[in-house]
């Protein structure tokens, strides 16, 4: 035995190779375990840290909610005005209900992200905030409409980069491209120039 | 929350630059020496502050950025989704009394000026964290055009 723990001590070149091996093999493992214990130690930090990102983007898409109930309020604005001719009537409801439905997206997402999500202003605040009391003509509210389509185009597109879940960013990208199409109609009713350079957005 | 502010290059120096380079091209040789010499001062200091340095702003080029980039959550006179922007130079950061701020920017210890705009618009989110407003103007032109309004309408 005692030979035998000697002859151990003392390797032969090849079982010195071997040995490296597996004290290679060995330092590969203990560095996974080191990983794992790592991993486990930083655990709580990354958990600490997706919570943060989770809560920023409950943040934004509240923002982007919202930008919502502005938008839904000002098209009532505008169907409440008497300006409206009869056919722009229908596109305004038609507007107005597909920001509701952007709402109910963004409401869900923030749902799932463990976040709540902001209501609705008075309607008071709207008139205010909007200032509807300027709105003197049809023209005027094409206007207000394209100016809040357009800017929630941009809007929703700048929320792409900083918005932590990746889930998030088609849920964006559509409802930016839904702002577009509607600022696009608004476009074409004002007359409105088209910018040459490209991204128009 | 007291924001660990960034230490900036004011415009002023930036402007410096600009005269400096213009006098090296045009004015005699002492003039251009010491025109060389402040340019080669204050890139020196922008290095050392770690800062680009915004180009000149165009306020009413900003008025129009500002329409297209800014006017789907914020007026000048109005609060809406973001806070009104009339008076902003030299306003505390969460300043507008009757604007609920998050707590990111309420709890902030700053004052907005050119330098802390810049940054802001440059990455809010990442200025602030925390913040609602996620909507960053990338290009420096056209931060510059921004800010040179908003100073317009805060004097």
């Amino acid at each position: 035995m005692e030979n035998g723990i000697n002859a151990a001590a003392v390797p032969t070149e090849n079982e010195t190779m071997s040995r490296r091996g597996i004290l290679s093999a060995g330092g590969a493992a203990l560095s996974a375990a080191g990983a794992l214990a790592l991993a486990g130690a930083a655990a709580p930090a990354m958990a600490q840290a997706a919570r943060g990102d989770a809560a920023n983007d409950v943040n934004l898409l509240n923002a982007a909610r919202a930008l919502e109930f502005e938008g839904i309020a000002a098209y009532q604005i505008a169907l409440d005005s008497g300006l409206l001719p009869p056919n722009a009537v229908g596109f305004a409801t038609l507007y107005q209900s597909h920001h509701e439905q952007h709402n109910e997206e963004l409401e869900k997402a923030i749902k799932r992200l463990g976040g709540e999500a902001v209501g609705p202003k008075t309607s008071a605040q709207y008139v205010q905030q909007l200032e509807a009391d300027k709105l003197k003509t049809f023209e005027d509210i094409l206007r207000l409409a394209l100016r809040l389509e357009r800017g929630a185009a941009s809007a929703y597109l700048g929320l792409i980069e900083p918005l932590k879940n990746t889930d998030l960013h088609l849920l964006v990208a559509r409802l930016a491209a839904d702002e577009a199409a509607h600022a696009a109609t608004f476009m074409i009713d004002l007359a409105s120039p088209i910018s040459a350079k490209t991204p128009l957005f | 929350m007291k924001f660990p502010r960034r230490r900036t290059l004011p415009l002023v120096l930036a402007h410096a630059a600009a005269a400096g380079v213009l006098a090296a091209t045009s004015c005699d040789s002492s003039v251009a020496s010491f025109a060389v010499q402040r340019t080669t001062e204050t890139e020196q200091d922008a290095q050392q502050l770690d800062k680009p340095v915004l180009p000149n702003g165009d306020a009413m080029r900003g008025e129009t950025l500002y329409a297209a980039k800014c006017g789907a959550c914020h007026s000048i006179d109005q609060n809406r989704i973001g806070p009104k922007h009339r008076g902003v130079f030299g306003r505390n950061v969460g300043g507008v009394d009757d604007y609920e701020y998050s707590a990111a920017l309420s709890d902030a210890d700053l004052v907005w000026d050119d330098a802390s705009l810049d940054e802001w618009l440059r990455a809010p989110t990442k200025m602030f964290p925390g913040t609602r407003m996620g909507f960053a103007v990338g290009d420096d032109q056209e931060r510059a055009d921004i800010i040179a309004y908003l100073q317009s309408v805060s004097d």
